[in-house]
């Protein structure tokens, strides 16, 4: 059986299903959100590769090193914020840190 | 055939360890999860043709974002019990919308055809008789240059930020003082004193 562009498809579907699914299941736990987050980003990716291999097109391969470059950025952004939230609170419940607003 | 198995293998894989990162009590196992989903998906990207694309995956995801994920995670002391608790009240809810973006997503994506005009608007056709990482190569210093620049700034950025961001002064370290160092003088520290015999100092 013949692995065509809608098998790729339907897998980045599910794979941001669970990412979103992840989020509303640990919305107390910001590294965990963060991680669904990846899996959301990773699903973009496969759904860029998998056209971009399919219609012959290099565009959508180096559109997924930016995105690859943007996810690496907000992990690190995301991860030094929540440290520094952990060190002046001493807990990373999201609940906690609505408290940070103005 | 053999690419179609591969297919399935690397799929149910990836899907089981992603449901397993969003599941797993120890987020630490969540991280390792991750891991696996990470490599999986470069598995697929290997079977699809995008050989650099899925060594990058394995390089930038891999060695540096969920080794950063597991840092994190073991250098805060956190009880995450206590972070699951309630945990189930808005399950219902993520399972109706989660469902809902699902069949959505596969409704839109199952039956995709390409039109057959398609092949007027590609923005960087593949060349053929190089490898994948060449083409590539050849594209993102040419074409795609500025761009690659700026992905590059926006690293920059994110390192400067998250070092102005967890650095902190810590008055209880001592730390050396170049200048005063520098700025230290014979004549201030050294005393020349008469030492009588068979008196000590």
């Amino acid at each position: 059986m013949e692995i065509g562009l809608s098998h790729y498809l339907s897998v980045a579907a599910i794979l941001f299903t669970l990412g979103v699914f992840g989020i509303f299941l640990n919305r107390k736990n910001v590294i965990v959100i963060l991680m669904s987050i990846e899996l959301m980003l990773l699903a973009v990716n496969i759904n860029l590769v998998s056209f971009s291999t399919h219609l012959n097109d290099l565009a959508g391969q180096v559109f997924t090193m930016f995105v690859l470059t943007v996810a690496a950025a907000e992990a690190a952004i995301g991860l030094a914020i929540l440290v520094i939230f952990f060190r002046n609170r001493g807990s990373i419940a999201v609940e906690d840190i609505s408290s940070l607003k103005g | 055939m053999f690419s179609a198995i591969a297919f399935y293998v690397f799929t149910a894989v990836l899907v089981v360890s992603a449901l397993l990162v969003i599941t797993a009590r120890n987020p630490v196992h969540s991280v390792l999860f991750l891991i696996l989903a990470f490599f999986n998906a470069a598995g697929l990207f290997v079977l699809m043709g995008a050989e650099f694309i899925a060594m990058i995956l394995v390089i930038v995801y891999v060695g540096a974002v969920a080794v950063l994920f597991l840092f994190v995670v073991m250098m805060l002391d956190i009880s995450f019990a206590d972070l699951r608790k309630g945990a189930m009240q808005y399950v219902p809810l993520g399972l109706v919308s989660g469902g809902i973006l699902l069949l959505e997503l596969i409704s839109v994506f199952a039956a995709w055809k390409f039109s057959p005009e398609v092949d007027k608007n590609l923005v960087s056709p593949t060349p053929d008789n190089i490898t994948n990482t060449e083409a590539l190569g050849r594209l993102i210093y040419t074409d795609y240059a500025l761009v690659f620049q700026a992905a590059g700034l926006v690293l920059l950025v994110a390192m400067i930020g998250a070092i102005v961001l967890t650095h902190r002064y810590r008055p209880d370290v001592r730390r050396q003082k170049v200048s005063v160092q520098n700025a230290r003088r014979p004549e201030d520290v050294l005393e020349i004193q008469k030492v009588s015999p068979r008196s000590g100092v």
